[in-house]
């Protein structure tokens, strides 16, 4: 394929944040970080089942030691981010914004631990199954948002013909710029991991997905194209681009059925990032204990991206951007579209933070509503192509069956419909709270 | 270092853009100065007068209403929706309106036409057109008093003071008038044939599309309202399907009449050219509250809106039907909403699934 010539592909629907934030750190090179005195890993990090911990207050842990391990299918295994002392199971602010469980690991400074693996340097003719259980044992998981324990994705039903690999570098979240960077400064990397991937679910030439916005990555990526057998596809920068559905179908036009997952399509969609994380895993033999977070804000003094051990407390993040301009009104993580506000500083990282994001109190959204104008805009943006105005309307007079005959329960809750509102109605905010109540009505129906 | 004592919970999304219902209003409104400026320019400064009052007497009226069910008045008089709604109706107004028809028009407007509906967003009917076909339908003689224009034929366009009524002596008629009276008086004949080519001769239409020609202040000007289209269009402030598909229809629908009875009224460009079309197409009918949602909706909308313009011209008792066609397919706007909604992402087409579950 002639490069220059590709087509640049998109979804329907959908918004452009103008004035996305990435500016602020897209142009800085990934930093690393100073060893800290505690890290908190937090237990229930991924989607599922918590693992269970496998040491005790006092346990000397080596960097890379298997601290808790998988409960069962749906969940992960987690590892020791550093070197030093168990400091117990401890209660900290969570993501959530509930207490959560983390086993505080209480840093030596030294960092000192070996491999826990045998690298598999001849993984292109390896047994597939080896991989997989490598990507199990690494405590792989969605990197990109839900922190879906990666492997479950990667063992479709015998009937399911997974026939498409997808790998996410749409990075559509205004402000983060991590996934961009790791692109850019480790192609090989993530195009290996691709093909590790494409090992795994016997996909011939995985694809990888990346807003056109990231023009240097793409360009990075396209070098190792013919060495790892992949294939870059240029995408339009729209938001929500990096969400599941509107990737496959952007890339191959391919439907997912309402309520149907991404390999009734035929497709799988991993992130760049756990991609990156899968070729370590293989080539180094190393468990995923960091990852690159973008700290960045209009607050934050020097925003940039550094690769941060997964447990470390969100304020000595700040405190490696330089500390803030002000006091800062929203603590977010990951990307403003559908990050998480947190009330605390002391959250640690977790493997699914791609972002730490400081906005000042005045961007704050007041969600002040005189009533619905009927502009449609909510209607052009939303992904799902239903009509958030509407629904809204109806949630508003708690008709919740009126919504569920919309398809409310259809929606995704990207927030692009909140996002255009011209009259700051907090639309998403209502089609969750339906969302909500109908699954309660529907559990309740069920007995 | 950040403390974490001011941080915020709440849910996503943490953004928005910096759109408000004042930039959307105040933008419309910025779309409609080519039109009135048009309006001061054929008709003198009293048009920039009853432009003004009647913006004020809406604003005024929304106040009033919002202070009396004890609504914030700053934010609803704020968001500008009443003011546009006065210069709507002002333009859709002769210059000779009596200054003391205005607020009767203001209350027709914002309360009769929006407030008992429960304010903006929740009115069936354009406010603005509410108060002028209301207007016309109570005070007749006032609203179809048709003065000439600025470079209209010996002379006729008289020396105005702004507040005098002495321009009450110079009466004329609106094309469109002449038009739907002339078949009634000659019949169908050749004669009535004639008449039209004259009204449709080149230079008549190039002056319909200037503006120089008697009718309501804005709406004379197609020029003029052509430009606030292009403004609304790179604004994103309304569905330009609208405007494109209401004139076509009214000149697909009066052609075919033309064509097949050129006794019975003028061709097509006469039609586009005249009456209230152009501004009702372009900010009446495109009224987000009042028109339909999708853009499927919105093409049926306009649709409508033609057919039943060209109707009342053609067939009707009135010679102008663009205020009435608009109220009409308005309350249509929930049945057409219903029939156009979307197919949700993810759901297989009807006749598709017909297929398969053969």
């Amino acid at each position: 394929m002639n490069k220059s010539s590709r087509n640049v592909m998109t979804f329907s629907g959908g918004i452009h944040p103008a004035g996305d934030g990435k500016d602020l750190s897209c142009r800085h090179a990934v930093r690393g970080a100073p060893i800290l005195e505690r890290y908190f890993v937090l237990l229930a990090e991924n989607a599922g089942k918590p693992p269970v911990p496998v040491v005790k207050k006092g346990d000397k842990v080596k960097k890379y030691q298997l601290i808790a391990r998988a409960d069962g299918f749906v969940s992960a295994n987690l590892h020791a981010p550093t070197s030093g002392e168990v400091g117990g199971i401890v209660e900290v602010p969570g993501p959530m914004g509930v207490p959560a469980a983390a086993i505080e690991i209480i840093a030596d400074g030294e960092d000192r631990g070996d491999p826990p693996f045998d690298p598999i340097e001849n993984w292109e003719t390896v047994d597939p199954e080896i991989l997989r259980q490598r990507v199990i044992d690494a405590g792989l998981v969605g990197m990109g948002g839900a922190s879906f324990p990666c492997h479950v994705k990667l063992s479709p039903p015998a009937d399911k013909k997974i026939d498409e690999l997808i790998l996410n570098g749409a990075e559509c979240e205004p402000y983060l710029t991590a996934d961009h960077r790791l692109m850019f400064e480790h192609p090989r990397k993530v195009a290996r991991g691709a093909a590790i991937f494409g090992r795994i679910l016997g996909v011939r030439r995985p694809v990888i997905g990346v807003e056109i916005n990231k023009g240097d990555a793409i360009e990075a990526l396209e070098r190792f194209e013919d060495h790892f057998g992949v294939t870059v596809v240029p995408l339009k920068v729209r938001y929500p681009q990096g969400s599941e559905k509107q990737l496959i179908n952007a890339i191959t036009r391919r439907t997912v059925r309402s309520g149907g997952l991404p390999m009734d399509a035929g497709c799988v969609v991993q992130n760049v990032g756990t991609a990156a994380a899968l070729s370590d895993a293989v080539m180094k033999g190393i468990p995923l204990v960091e990852r690159i977070v973008t700290v960045t804000g209009d607050v934050v003094v020097s925003p940039g991206n550094w690769k941060l051990k997964i447990g470390t407390p969100a304020i000595e993040a700040v405190k490696l951007a330089g500390g803030v301009t002000e006091e800062p009104g929203k603590l977010i993580f990951g990307g403003p579209m559908m990050g998480f506000a947190q009330k605390s500083f002391q959250v640690p990282i977790a493997k699914n933070t791609s972002g730490i994001l400081l906005l000042p109190t005045k961007l704050s959204v007041n969600y002040e509503s005189s009533g619905c104008i009927r502009c449609g805009r909510c209607v052009q943006g939303c992904p799902m192509h239903l009509m958030p105005c509407l629904l809204s309307t109806a949630i508003e007079a708690d008709r919740f069956d009126l919504a569920y005959q919309n398809h409310v329960m259809d929606c995704m809750e990207c927030g692009s419909c909140a996002y255009v509102c011209p009259d700051h109605r907090p639309l998403v905010q209502n089609i969750r709270r339906a969302k909500a109540e109908l699954r309660k009505q529907l559990a309740n129906n069920g007995k | 270092m950040p403390t974490g004592r001011n941080l915020v919970l709440s849910s996503s999304p943490h953004l928005s853009t910096g759109a408000n219902l004042r930039k959307i209003m105040g933008g419309v409104l910025f779309a409609l100065l080519p039109a009135i400026i048009a309006s001061v320019y054929f008709f003198g400064w009293r048009a920039l007068l009853i432009i003004v009052v009647s913006a004020l007497c809406c604003m005024a009226a929304e106040a009033i209403w919002c202070a009396m069910s004890g609504k914030v008045v700053w934010r609803t008089v704020g968001d500008l929706s009443a003011a546009l709604t006065g210069v709507l109706l002002a333009l859709c107004l002769p210059v000779s309106t009596p200054l003391y028809i205005l607020p009767i028009g203001a209350i027709l407007a914002i309360w009769l036409g929006k407030q008992v509906y429960g304010g903006l967003g929740n009115n069936p009917f354009n406010p603005a057109l509410v108060a002028r076909v209301g207007l016309l339908i109570a005070l007749p003689a006032a609203l179809t008093l048709w003065t000439p224009s600025r470079g209209m034929e010996n002379g006729a366009y008289p020396e105005r003071s702004i507040f005098f009524s002495e321009i009450d002596a110079v009466t004329c008629a609106t094309p469109l008038g002449v038009a739907g009276i002339t078949p009634k008086i000659v019949g169908k004949s050749v004669e009535a044939q004639r008449n039209f080519e004259h009204l449709s001769s080149r230079e008549m239409l190039k002056k319909y599309f200037i503006g120089d020609r008697a009718g309501s202040l804005g709406e004379t000007s197609v020029l003029a309202l052509i430009i606030g289209y292009i403004i609304l269009v790179a604004l994103n402030l309304i569905n330009w399907r609208v405007p494109l598909f209401f004139i076509g229809t009214v000149a697909v629908f009066t052609g075919i009449i033309h064509f097949f009875f050129p006794g019975v009224t003028p061709g097509p460009l006469f039609h586009v050219l005249n009456g209230g079309l152009f501004l009702g197409a372009v900010f009446m009918a495109t009224d987000m509250v009042t028109s339909p949602i999708t853009g499927t909706g919105c093409v049926i909308f306009a649709v409508g809106c033609g057919i039943v313009t060209s109707v009342i011209r053609i067939f009707g008792n009135y010679p102008e039907g663009v205020s009435f066609a608009i109220l009409f397919m308005n309350a249509l706007v929930p049945l057409i909403d219903r029939c156009c909604g979307h197919r949700p992402f993810g759901y297989v087409r009807r006749r598709k699934k017909a297929e398969t579950d053969k």
